[in-house]
């Protein structure tokens, strides 16, 4: 029996659109009902945008119906990450401080989805500016994990990671700075994607630490994360860090197997740094990728223990020069005072939530005279030991492989008092961002501890998307897990 | 090293954070026990070890210098807290003479 309308993968949906037994309105209207069905318990939207999904989906149809579909996509909806400008439609980035902001323009992810005929269904739930892992620090609500509504879907995408869980949209954007895409995957049982820094425009993305930022799909299979991907990818006129090249075509050859492929486990990610139940899921995802034909060995990293340390040197002070913007003169809500640097000192201390201030501070004392060299300079140079680790380890293997996150879900509240416990968190992610190589989360199923689900990362060289997504659906398909009822959280 | 109240109040002063005493405590302790562990790299020896200010070699990045659309005065303006004549309207930055 098929699952419902709700539950299936963009690819299949685009085949039921093409034979004409769905139409893009009977499905939109079924995802409406599903997210009108579990919203009150996953609180993964800032924004829907029913009215607006539902005339696209119209149109969508009337284009077909005359055999001038955009893409075998069109129709499909999607959600965005309320950190994705959209013109007309507000735009957040989670925070009170762009409260009220209407875009006059669309983020490039944005049109291409759209000229690829997907309806926006809404902006999903952030931590603000993108920064957290939990979405706790959203300046609107916190959002919850489908598979237990006590505990966080992750962050900071974590709102468009628990709709794509809950089956309310087949498949959705998110940004990754330090994990943000891949941890919430983790933790909800989907798929998530980190490409290569610069494969996905950054243009209309709400910046939280340019040299690191990067969109990402977050969907329930490995298919519809490179399909996506697809999408949206490719050079971009308007941001000059993108990759000059067009976008890659992930789905040629998807199902080629990783036979022979040789790939590296991280020694110093072994043992004790990971909680038991993700130890044996991620033990048994080693032992798959073996009986799939891969040899695994070990591949040493050794300054990847410096990764965090530099990281929350490096994102908080690209942050605080980005976030210099936010000062209530051009957007945004001002708060009164009689003279201009009262007026912005005053708007970003009452609309900024504790995180970004927090970041903001580390950033700016990063930054100032006297500590320049001593921190933020050297943190770059640690990136630089980081990158010739991964090159040198890229000699001997395709890809590396390691888990997504060091625990499965944890409880609301569990981490916001102590920041730091927020940021070792992101032990297993932070790295990729800082090499500019892409990574992607894969389900591997369920902690044996706590039902919990479990996330195998995967890491390719930069521009090895192919190879990683071949890895991915290798993975997913023999383990059957995805798609199945198992694969499904019951909420 | 630690931080004390005084780098605090210099740092928000430079962020343009008005925060209140109460932050202001709660952010000296965070702020110690961060830098504290961020810190740690500051004893790594990296003589010799070129920064890496960005992840991929892309050097030049150049385009056609062309006329495109881009955003009209009144968009431009549409999302200001206070706008006038044309302009982004702000309190008092001059001093009378």
């Amino acid at each position: 029996m098929k699952p419902e309308l709700h539950w299936r993968p963009a690819t299949e949906l685009a085949t039921g659109l093409d034979a004409g037994d769905l139409t893009s309105v009977e499905l939109t209207e079924a995802l409406i009902r599903r997210c009108d069905d579990v919203e009150p318990r996953i609180a993964a939207f800032l924004q829907r945008t029913d009215e607006l999904s539902l005339e696209s989906a119209a149109a969508a149809d009337g284009r077909r119906a005359r055999g001038e579909a955009l893409t075998p996509w069109d129709g499909i909806p999607v959600a965005y990450k309320d950190i994705f400008v959209t013109r007309d439609v507000a735009t957040t980035a989670g925070s009170r401080i762009l409260e009220g902001w209407v875009p006059p323009y669309d983020a490039t992810v944005v049109e291409r989805c759209s000229a690829a005929g997907l309806p926006m269904f809404g902006k999903t739930n952030l931590d603000q500016f993108a920064m957290g892992s939990s979405t706790e620090h959203s300046g609107f609500h916190p959002s919850r994990n489908p598979w237990d509504p006590a505990r966080v879907p992750g962050g900071s995408s974590g709102g468009s990671a628990a709709v794509v869980a809950a089956g309310g949209v087949p498949w959705a954007w998110g940004t990754d700075t330090g994990g943000s895409v891949r941890q919430p995957a983790a933790l909800c049982g989907i798929v998530g994607v980190k490409p290569t820094y610069g494969v996905v425009s950054r243009y209309g993305m709400v910046a939280f630490a340019s040299s690191l930022d990067q969109a990402g799909p977050l969907t329930r299979t490995v298919e519809d994360a490179a399909v996506l991907l697809s999408t949206a990818a490719g050079h971009d006129p308007r941001d000059s860090t993108s990759v000059p090249d067009g976008p890659p075509n992930l789905l040629e050859g998807l199902g080629e197997g990783i036979a022979g492929k040789r790939i590296g486990v991280v020694k110093e990610f072994g043992g004790e740094g990971s909680q038991p139940g993700v130890r044996a899921r991620i033990d048994a995802a080693y032992g798959r990728l073996e009986r799939l034909g891969a040899a695994l060995e070990e591949v040493s990293l050794p300054s990847f223990k410096h990764a965090i340390p530099a990281y929350y040197l490096i994102a908080p002070a690209e942050a605080s020069s980005n976030l210099a913007r936010y000062d209530g003169v051009r957007y945004g809500p001002r708060h009164a005072a009689p003279d201009i640097v009262a007026m912005n000192s005053k708007t970003r201390a009452d609309l900024f939530g504790a995180e970004v201030k927090r970041r903001i501070m580390i950033g700016t004392y990063a930054l100032s005279a006297g500590y320049y060299d001593a921190y933020y300079g050297k943190a770059q140079r640690v990136r630089t030991l980081i990158v010739e680790d991964l090159k040198r380890a890229y000699e001997r293997v395709d890809l590396i492989v390691c888990p997504t996150s060091p625990t499965t879900a944890f409880k609301l509240g569990e981490r916001t008092e102590d920041p730091l416990s927020m940021y070792l968190s992101d032990i297993y992610t932070v790295p990729v961002n800082l090499a500019g190589v892409p990574a992607m989360s894969v389900p591997c199923g369920t902690s044996p501890d706590d039902g919990l689900p479990v996330g195998l990362q995967i890491i390719a060289p930069v521009l090895g998307e192919r190879s990683m997504f071949r890895a991915a659906y290798a993975f997913e398909q023999d383990l059957g897990w995805t798609g199945s009822d198992e694969g499904r959280p019951s909420l | 090293m630690g931080i004390d109240r005084a780098a605090v109040d210099y740092v928000a002063r430079l962020a343009r954070l008005a925060l209140d005493d109460d932050e202001r405590d709660r952010m000296r302790a965070e702020l110690d026990a961060i830098l504290d562990h961020a810190g740690r790299i500051r004893a790594l020896d990296l003589d010799g070890v070129e920064p890496t200010l960005h992840p991929l070699p892309l050097l030049n990045a150049g385009r056609p210098d062309e006329v495109a659309p881009s955003l009209s005065q009144a968009e431009a303006l549409c999302n200001a807290p206070a706008a006038e004549d044309g302009r982004f309207r702000v309190p008092r930055i001059i001093e009378d003479a």
